[in-house]
């Protein structure tokens, strides 16, 4: 215990535990690897890359750009999603509404262009909504100490509720503008292309990784996830910030209702059903520890695309049945929550 | 003298129930380290959470470096200039050392984090502490020592006028704790007041200056330590008489010159090559009928692990343990009586595979962690009493309402719980009374083998005695002990043998007879230095077959002081 190293300083008394000795290259990657911080995220894109080779070893035609780039455009809205869950999960928090709201947003935004609204004002009008939903489902759950999981649910069950008051059946969006945006493509050149979608999808993950990472509010997020209690005497506006991560994940939840209303041009009741469920499991599979603490924005877009790869997959393959997507997606979860677990046994 | 930097006056708090701080004054100055003494329960952290935000305060005033304050919450206390480290660390495990000195105040650069900016303020922080480590590295692959200096360096840098720091050294070993002080005494230098909180007596006549003690939520006074005698503090903290203490060592002296001239009990436990990779190499262990085993080491020697194995809590992967008889031992056969003398071979031959398997063989384990693994807070005395015996039962057999009702009661009496409230909820009881519970509720299963895992942490002087003295009085009747304290003192008053273990091994295993606290120090540091030294012909004269195995001189492991050798009362 009383072992000590000599450190240049002279005069200086010894240091406690010296922090850093000579480390070999291979074991700090084994530290990276083992870190609950990084390693769920790095064994996940190399799950990504791994799949993907697979993929284009097996299939003709799958080693392209525009396949990789489709996975944007097939699943933008989920990557908004994942974003928004990525906050709440951060907290320890989460958030089964998002899908129902999704589809309260798609329903919104069909029947108002029905009615003649202009697209400028029925999408910042969705946001709010969709925000305020957030709000309210924060304050429950700051306020009146509801677990997370019941609050959300409620707001689950309300938002799909308001879906069949709005209309029993699917309504069709015709508005110019929106289908516009919904087929417009935006060439890359060499016959690549991607759609508005993936550019507001990326614009929101851009700004999400900047607000976790680099603002006071994105590290109380974290600080919330590692420890409410300490947070709170640490002096961090905990209560705040544990309400506005709701508030994101709402918000968040509105666009991705709108970025699917362009990709399916209709609102219908039923719709992303189970989606909450999807969201989820792509900031799980993208390394974001369930209590708390622990993940990155990008790791949940990376767990969004390797959803997509998976149906991309299954739909290259042609006989097989598009519910072995679940299958994969249920048995990758399995292993991503028991690599957690080992990983944060490891650090205790 | 110059002003007082905090001013708290005729402060009364009240829980439901509770009068947890009653008209207590409190005052500290500028340059001071100012300790806070009291028994558990006394109000001693109410009284430091009133001071930062954490509780409100019903009446009286906080003056703070001269402006009435009135704190809403921690941050409000912190934007005073009180900042605090408490005793169980409040840090982010999951964020990095620098964010965990700077949160909320990181230095930012056109709205973002400046993260450069920031582990260059953090290193300087560190570097002042003398503290080596990469601020850009988790907090949480820390040792608690060094998150502790984190937290002290979070509070240096908020410009603190006062630095709370609660109980600060339970978890360093003796450097950490004597660079902890060099840094205390720096801060003291540059005006900042600061109050330690420490249940070491050693530590608070090295470090304080002033003393103020509380008992029963009530201020007894404020003393300057040097004026004050250890003994008369003491006094002052429990406001009686330490006669108790000094009853029980000499019974249990008195007996252990009978217990050495008679022959060995019959062996109830017997435990062979047991051990457990990572955990405790291979050791062997007798424990005989009634008699009261110690065990002696150092934080993370292997003491708490060994105990878990013989309760069965963590599986043994090699080795055998015999369990002499399974009957119900319900006491009264006496010391060396014949309940179940077939030590060896019994029933069991096996290691045990699960509390529950430990708990039918009359096991009882009773954890070091009295939160985390004993006592339920949010349940009453009652239901935390009849707890194992109706785990044991099987959940399918409840156990009938007027039949815990007067468990709880016998148990509330024997052991003089307070509040005498079967009702009351676990959470509201005081430390020495979560425990006296907790051994309430082992003691409900009639074990026949009980073991203690620091039993007397952390509570209150009172309590202590009553409970050293039950654990002799059980003994007396028949009951086996183990019993693991970090205070020599306590161990060798209580011990027929002590087994000392240090570097997860078990070192030696001998009779209590006339052991000095020195001698047991020599042991647990270095097996060679007992041969010289003070260990009195350490194979006694009918010792058993697991006694006098004083070994292993080639260990050459320096001479550690042990965590709590300075707390002698």
């Amino acid at each position: 215990m009383t072992a000590t190293i000599d450190r240049p300083r002279t005069g200086a008394p010894a240091p406690l535990r010296p922090g850093r000795p000579p480390r070999r290259p291979i074991d700090r990657l084994r530290d990276v690897l083992t870190s609950p911080k990084s390693g769920p995220v790095l064994v996940t894109a190399v799950l990504f890359v791994a799949v993907f080779i697979v993929g284009g070893v097996r299939y003709n035609g799958f080693f392209s750009g525009q396949v990789l780039l489709n996975l944007f455009v097939d699943n933008s809205y989920l990557i908004v999603l994942a974003v928004g869950m990525t906050f709440v999960i951060l907290t320890g928090g989460i958030d089964l509404s998002v899908g129902a709201v999704v589809a309260l947003s798609t329903m919104i935004a069909a029947s108002l262009l029905q009615t003649g609204w202009s697209p400028g004002v029925v999408i910042p009008l969705i946001l709010v909504l969709t925000s305020v939903l957030g709000l309210l489902v924060g304050l429950m759950i700051h306020v009146f100490k509801v677990q997370p999981f019941i609050a959300t649910l409620a707001a689950m069950f309300l938002a799909r509720g308001l879906c069949y008051v709005i209309s029993k059946d699917s309504i069709s969006i015709t508005e110019p503008t929106f289908v516009a945006l919904a087929v417009t493509r935006i060439p890359l050149g060499g016959g690549l292309s991607i759609t508005p979608s993936v550019v507001i999808a990326l614009a929101v993950v851009i700004v999400a990784v900047w607000v976790l990472g680099f603002t006071r509010f994105g590290r109380t997020v974290y600080a919330i996830g590692g420890s409410e209690q300490s947070g709170i005497l640490m002096g961090l506006p905990v209560a705040r910030t544990k309400v506005i991560v709701y508030v994101v994940s709402g918000f968040c939840s509105g666009l991705a209702g709108v970025l699917f209303s362009f990709y399916t041009l209709s609102g219908y009741p039923l719709t992303a059903v189970g989606t909450e469920l999807d969201a989820i499991a792509a900031v799980v599979i993208g390394g974001t520890l369930l209590t708390g603490g622990y993940g990155f924005v990008l790791g949940s877009v990376l767990g969004g695309l390797v959803l997509g790869v998976i149906q991309t997959i299954i739909t290259f393959e042609g006989t097989l049945s598009s519910w072995w997507t679940k299958i994969f997606i249920g048995a990758l979860l399995l292993v991503f929550i028991i690599l957690q677990k080992v990983l944060t046994a490891r650090r205790r | 003298m110059t002003e007082p930097v905090v001013e708290m006056s005729a402060i009364s708090i009240s829980f439901p129930g509770v009068k947890a701080l009653d008209d207590v004054s409190f005052r500290m100055f500028p340059g001071e380290v100012h300790s806070l003494m009291g028994e558990n329960g006394a109000g001693k952290s109410t009284l430091i959470k009133a001071l930062t935000g954490v509780y409100q305060i019903d009446s009286g005033s906080i003056v703070v470096d001269g402006e009435s304050v009135s704190f809403t919450g921690p941050a409000a206390a912190q934007a005073a200039g009180i900042a605090t480290v408490y005793q169980e660390v409040n840090l982010l495990p999951n964020l990095s050392v620098a964010e965990n000195i700077l949160l909320g105040r990181e230095p930012r650069r056109f709205g973002s984090i400046d993260g450069r900016a920031m582990r260059r303020r953090a290193a300087e922080l560190l570097d002042g502490l003398n503290l080596d480590i990469d601020p850009g590295s988790l907090l949480g692959s820390h040792s608690l020592a060094v998150q502790q200096l984190v937290a002290i360096a979070r509070a240096i840098d908020v410009d603190a006028k006062v630095l709370i720091l609660d109980e600060p050294t339970s978890s360093l070993d003796a450097d950490e704790v004597a660079e902890l002080f060099r840094v205390i005494r720096s801060l003291r230098d540059s005006g900042v007041a600061i109050l330690f909180v420490s249940h070491f007596l050693d530590q608070i006549y090295e470090i304080t200056d002033r003393l103020t003690v509380l008992r029963n939520g009530r201020l007894v006074g404020e003393y300057l330590t040097e004026e004050l005698l250890r003994i008369d503090l003491v006094q002052k903290m429990i406001g009686k008489e330490l006669t108790v203490l000094d009853e029980i060592g000499r019974k249990a002296h008195s007996a252990d010159a009978e217990g050495a001239a008679a022959d060995r009990p019959a062996d109830f436990v017997r435990a062979e090559g047991l051990g457990r990779t990572g955990a405790i190499e291979p050791f062997d262990l007798v424990i005989g009928e009634g008699e009261v085993i110690g065990l002696a080491g150092l934080l993370g020697s292997g003491r708490t692990e060994l105990a878990r194995i013989l309760g069965g809590i963590d599986r043994a992967d090699s080795g055998t343990l015999s369990i002499g008889g399974t009957g119900r031992g319900t006491g009264g056969t006496g010391r060396g009586g014949a309940g179940g003398g077939s030590g060896r071979g019994g029933r069991g031959g096996s290691k045990l595979r699960t509390p529950r398997q430990a708990i039918s063989r009359r096991i009882a384990y009773s954890s070091e962690d009295r939160r985390g693994e004993g006592i339920i807070d949010e349940l009453t005395v009652r239901d935390n009493i009849v707890l194992a015996l109706q785990a044991d039962r099987g959940w399918f057999r409840p156990i009938p309402k007027k039949r815990q009702e007067e468990l709880a009661q016998s148990y509330i009496q024997a052991l003089n719980i307070r509040p005498a409230n079967p009702d009351a909820l676990v959470r509201n009881l005081s430390g020495g009374n979560q425990q006296k519970v907790l051994l309430a509720r082992w003691l409900a299963i009639a074990p026949r083998l009980l073991i203690l895992d620091e039993p007397t942490r952390g509570i209150d002087i009172g309590a202590k005695a009553e409970i050293q003295k039950l654990v002799y009085t059980l003994a007396e009747n028949g009951m086996s002990v183990v019993f693991i304290s970090a205070e020599l003192e306590e161990v060798l008053r209580l011990s027929h043998r002590v087994a000392v273990l240090r570097d997860r091994r078990l070192v030696a295993d001998i009779e209590n007879d006339g052991l000095t606290v020195d001698a047991l120090l020599a042991l647990i540091a270095d097996g060679s230095v007992a041969e010289e030294g003070g260990v009195p012909d350490a194979p006694t004269a009918g010792s058993g077959p697991g006694a006098g195995r004083a070994s292993d001189p080639d260990s050459t492991t320096a001479p550690a002081p042990l965590e709590t050798s300075g707390d002698r009362r």
